[in-house]
């Protein structure tokens, strides 16, 4: 470690403190900013040809007869704009050689998935526009869809990209410490299963929208878009398009969510820009819900068979894992990487002596996938978690019990994991101690017990996941090695202003997270300014114009901490103006509340903010002084945080039904040091929303010709109030070591530990039926088909 | 085009909509009243949900000529003297959301509910917003949040004074 202060400075009155959200005013009053709610003079709308077929050859693309209709002001085909913008970018190309495929804003010769954009109407309002997309003739002549991950891969199989030649877009294997053939070799017990990662849809309630406002006299573009990434979006936008770097300004006003799917260089956005410039007009795109059900990226869709080996004792051994992850249609920005960030997390909390992974990434003809919140960790932790379960049953013992036996110890860390992550903190005990005591394990089990004996038609399970995960990407040089484009700092600055109030600019893009709230509780108590005199300015290349932006619970590990340090500067400075005014050395001085003081006089005393006014007027600066206290600072992490945490659920299902309800859940989350509990709350049970709605509703359904037949809300089961439980969270809390803040993040914690908790009480519950998996989600038709299937298999042996 | 007189947030307007026009692309495109927003196009999600002569409704699926005569409410015009309204400082209070695109809705149907059943139970909450869908808190503080507000006796969950909006 460096120059990390383990303790943080400052009064210590704000972090750590439940700070209402300086956010809300805006949002419970309407007052917001999202970007279907900008408007300017001579706006014009675009909507979109999509492809109603899973893969086809466009023959041909007419629009004239579109131009023809009311308030339609120009059209334009793939080839139209095809000059004008080359391929959406992939940043993430995981192998050396990988198959990268073309990948046009608008297809021009080809269709590769239900909803992939054929052309592009404007006009003057958005009915105009959706009329008139019915009058674009486009003739297609189908091809085969390619749906099945397996048969992708066989020989003479359909192919998605028949150029590339093949549908496997990579291998990416990785093997660690002893060959996993020797300790099977030796093992008492080998265990090998297969789990399903259905496709999600992320969802987001906000659905994608954006804006373009040209200045064609001097080639200046704006461009607002619902998304999580404005400054990675600037560049990138300006390589798919030519628009200069500098002459692209973008901004991510109010955004409505994202969990990944605003995580993206999408097509739309590229497509406005490059219509914005043809008309030199300005533009407005807004999906609706059932169009971003096809066009925005999906998340999961994965096929794991993993394999473990143990000893009689419950020691492992050895984890094995391959996986078929389906890419989708197209690489988008981080694609083929997201079952890569899973790779290192299937060996979990746990100590072993082999690990064997293989990812294969597989072309199919469907919507792109990409990150959905977790984004990778999420598939690891199910199908470990799982398969522990498993191996707990086979060997007669308690699968918390199990789970002992193997993790890493508190005293161990820090510990380097078999795949090779350096877990800086952790304390698995703790978490699982105080979870089990307030989900009152040991009385769940003996009713649980006692309903089984009596042979309950409702029975009770009882699921249990000891996560960890890999939070605040990343340290740039492990990005170098993933072969990522990019680097994984964060920026943050801060403007002492005149007056003494205070302006943080991060680099982070808040969607959601309270990053207002947060980074300003981090600045007040540092400087030691009220709470109330920090604004925090984010999501604009103009304003903020530094920044790697929001994704992977990077945020506070790598924004907040960047703030942190960025305030410490600003104190140092101001050290210097109030010495030289109170006619001191800076040795002498003591920093309290905001307050510069000469030990010894209490008296000779100036405020951070006076000195802010002093360093204004710079009439009386130290010699030779730059005249400001302003300061930035860029953090690149040393290493990635380890959240963990012990989660509970218990469920009672129906046997006669195969309904699921959720009797409770308890978990206890280690996020590290916490800077607004009530904003981690909220984060946590936002995450569990989503894992438990993995687990037990949501999957994006395709028929045999590739058409998305869940593709409204209607159809896709966005869980509502009363789908969920009431969650019972707690906290222990093992500082990280990685960062001053002692933060790990807290994103997605909640939806990578849920989803096996409940699927994992689901089969526990059944397993004396002779159930061993049900497929997610568990809905009561999958559960009642597990139950059947049971039954059948037992009648068959016995 | 039909000629529509509409009174939104106590402030009388009389347009020329045509009659496909939905009320929520009248409120947002044509009265530039855009604080209720719009999540879906099959009046599942409940973002758009506004107060029309006192029920509410999902405003993407009521025409603005179905809106002629009546009386519209937003989230917009609830606060009265400068005060919000005491859902509108719950939600802050208890942190009943996150990205805030549900807001609105859950606030304008939170306020039907409580209209008719001022002391509800956790559970008639959720049932009372199974309309309303929110991605990112659980709902469980939106759950707090309405019950905090239907008894106003309910400690909330910070102090008062940091609560001010």
């Amino acid at each position: 470690m460096t120059d990390q202060i383990t303790e943080p400075a400052g009064t210590g009155r704000e972090v750590g403190r439940s700070r209402p959200r300086k956010e809300d005013a805006r949002l419970v009053t309407g007052q917001t900013n999202w970007t279907d709610n900008i408007s300017v003079t001579g706006l014009l709308y675009l909507a979109i040809v999509r492809s109603p077929m899973a893969h086809a050859r466009i023959d041909r693309v007419d629009v004239s007869p579109a131009l023809e209709r009311p308030g339609v002001v120009a059209a334009f085909s793939g080839r139209d704009l095809a000059g004008g913008m080359g391929s959406l970018p992939c940043a993430w190309p995981v192998t050396e050689d990988i198959v990268l495929p073309d990948h046009p804003p608008i297809a021009v010769d080809e269709v590769r998935y239900a909803g992939d954009p054929v052309a592009v109407v404007v006009a003057r309002d958005r009915y105009a526009a959706a009329d008139a997309l019915e009058a674009v003739e486009v003739d297609y002549t189908p091809l085969p869809p390619v749906l099945d991950l397996q048969a992708a891969l066989a020989e003479g199989a359909p192919l998605v990209h028949a150029d590339k030649g093949t549908n496997r877009c990579y291998d990416w294997p990785l093997a660690t410490g002893e060959s996993f053939d020797a300790v099977r070799e030796r093992a008492d017990v080998v265990l090998k299963r297969r789990y399903h990662q259905q496709r999600l849809i992320p969802n987001a309630m906000e659905p994608r929208a954006v804006v373009v406002t040209p200045l064609a006299a001097s080639g200046e573009y704006t461009l607002y878009s619902a998304t999580q990434i404005p400054h990675v979006l600037r560049i990138m936008l300006s390589m798919v398009t030519g628009v200069p770097e500098h002459k692209l300004r973008v901004v991510a006003p109010d955004v409505g969510g994202g969990f990944g799917s605003k995580l993206q260089v999408y097509g739309e956005e590229a497509i406005a820009l490059a219509v914005a410039r043809e008309l030199g007009r300005p533009v407005k795109w807004t999906e609706s819900r059932s169009e971003g059900f096809l066009a925005t990226h999906h998340g999961r869709g994965v096929i794991q068979d993993i394999e473990v080996a143990a000893t009689r004792e419950g020691r492992l051994l050895g984890l094995k894992v391959d996986l078929l992850a389906d890419m989708g249609a197209y690489l988008m920005l981080v694609t083929p990487g997201i079952p890569i960030l899973g790779a290192f997390m299937y060996p979990a909390i746990y100590k072993m002596d082999a690990y064997e992974f293989n990812c294969t990434g597989v072309f199919t003809t469907r919507t792109p996938t990409d990150a959905y919140r977790g984004a990778g960790r999420p598939e690891a932790t199910y199908a470990i978690e799982r398969i522990m379960d498993e191996l707990a049953a086979e060997l007669g013992l308690d699968p918390v019990e199990l789970r002992r036996r193997n993790w890493i110890r508190h005293e161990e860390f820090p510990y380097t994991s078999i795949a090779g992550l350096t877990y800086d903190s952790g304390d698995y005990e703790a978490a699982t101690e105080k979870a089990l005591a307030l989900f009152g394990y040991d009385d769940l089990r003996s009713e649980q017990q006692k309903r089984n004996e009596r042979g309950d038609t409702v029975r009770l399970g009882i699921g249990v996941s000891t996560y960890t995960e890999m939070c605040g990407l990343a340290p740039s040089r492990v990005l170098r090695d993933l072969r990522y484009a990019a680097g994984g700092w964060e920026a943050a600055s801060i403007r002492m202003l005149p007056t003494g109030k205070v302006e943080v600019v991060t680099g982070t893009s808040p969607h959601g997270q309270g990053h207002v709230t947060c980074w300003s509780q981090i600045a007040a108590d540092v400087l030691g300014v009220p709470f109330e005199d920090v604004e925090v300015v984010h999501g604009d290349t103009k304003a903020a114009p530094q920044g790697m932006d929001t994704y992977g619970s990077r945020s506070l590990v790598v924004g907040g901490a960047a703030v942190h340090h960025a305030a410490r500067k600003v104190v140092e400075k101001a050290r210097k103006v109030a010495a030289h005014l109170l006619e001191a050395s800076e040795h002498d001085l003591e920093f309290t509340d905001g307050v510069f003081s000469v030990k010894g006089s209490p008296d000779a005393r100036k405020t951070i903010q006076e000195i802010a006014f002093e360093t204004f007027s710079s009439h009386d600066l130290p010699d030779g002084m730059e005249p400001t206290i302003n300061a930035e600072h860029l953090v690149d992490p040393e290493n990635f945080s380890y959240p963990h945490g012990t989660h509970l659920c218990a469920v009672e299902v129906d046997t006669e039904t195969g309904r699921t309800l959720i009797r409770s859940y308890v978990c206890v989350d280690d996020v590290g040091r916490v800077v607004n509990p009530m904003i981690v709350e909220g984060q946590v049970h936002g995450g569990l929303a989503q894992g438990i709605a993995q687990a037990l509703y949501e999957e994006a359904v395709y028929d045999d010709e590739g058409n998305l037949v869940s593709g409204t809300l209607a159809d896709y089961l966005v869980p509502s109030a009363v789908d969920l439980p009431e969650f019972v969270t707690d906290r222990t809390e093992t500082p990280a070591t990685s960062n001053p803040l002692g933060a790990k993040g807290v994103g997605e914690a909640g939806t990578i530990a849920s989803t096996p908790a409940v699927v994992g009480a689901i089969v526990d519950a059944l397993r004396p039926l002779g159930v061993t998996d049900v497929r997610m989600p568990c809905t009561p038709q999958r559960v009642w088909e597990a139950l059947r299937d049971a039954r059948a298999q037992k009648g068959e042996t016995s | 085009m039909t000629r529509i007189s509409v009174k939104v947030d106590g402030t009388a307007y009389e347009d020329e909509v045509e009659p496909r026009l939905l009320l929520i692309h009248y409120l947002r495109d044509r009265l530039g009243l855009t604080g209720t927003p719009i999540g879906c196009d099959t009046s599942n999600c409940g973002a758009c949900t506004v107060d029309l002569d006192g029920e509410s409704v999902k405003s993407c699926s009521v025409l603005a000529v179905q809106a002629d005569g009546s009386e519209v409410t937003t989230v917009q015009g609830l606060a009265t003297n400068g005060s919000r309204h005491p859902l509108q400082k719950a939600f802050h209070e208890q942190h009943g959301l996150q990205c805030g695109y549900c807001t609105p809705g859950m606030i304008m149907a939170a306020r039907d509910l409580l209209a008719e059943n001022p002391d509800p139970t956790p559970d008639e909450v959720r049932h009372a917003l199974e309309g309303n869908l929110c991605r990112c808190t659980g709902y469980q503080n939106i759950v707090r949040a309405v019950l905090a507000a239907a008894r106003q006796d309910t400690p909330a969950r910070v102090p008062a004074q940091e609560a001010a909006l």
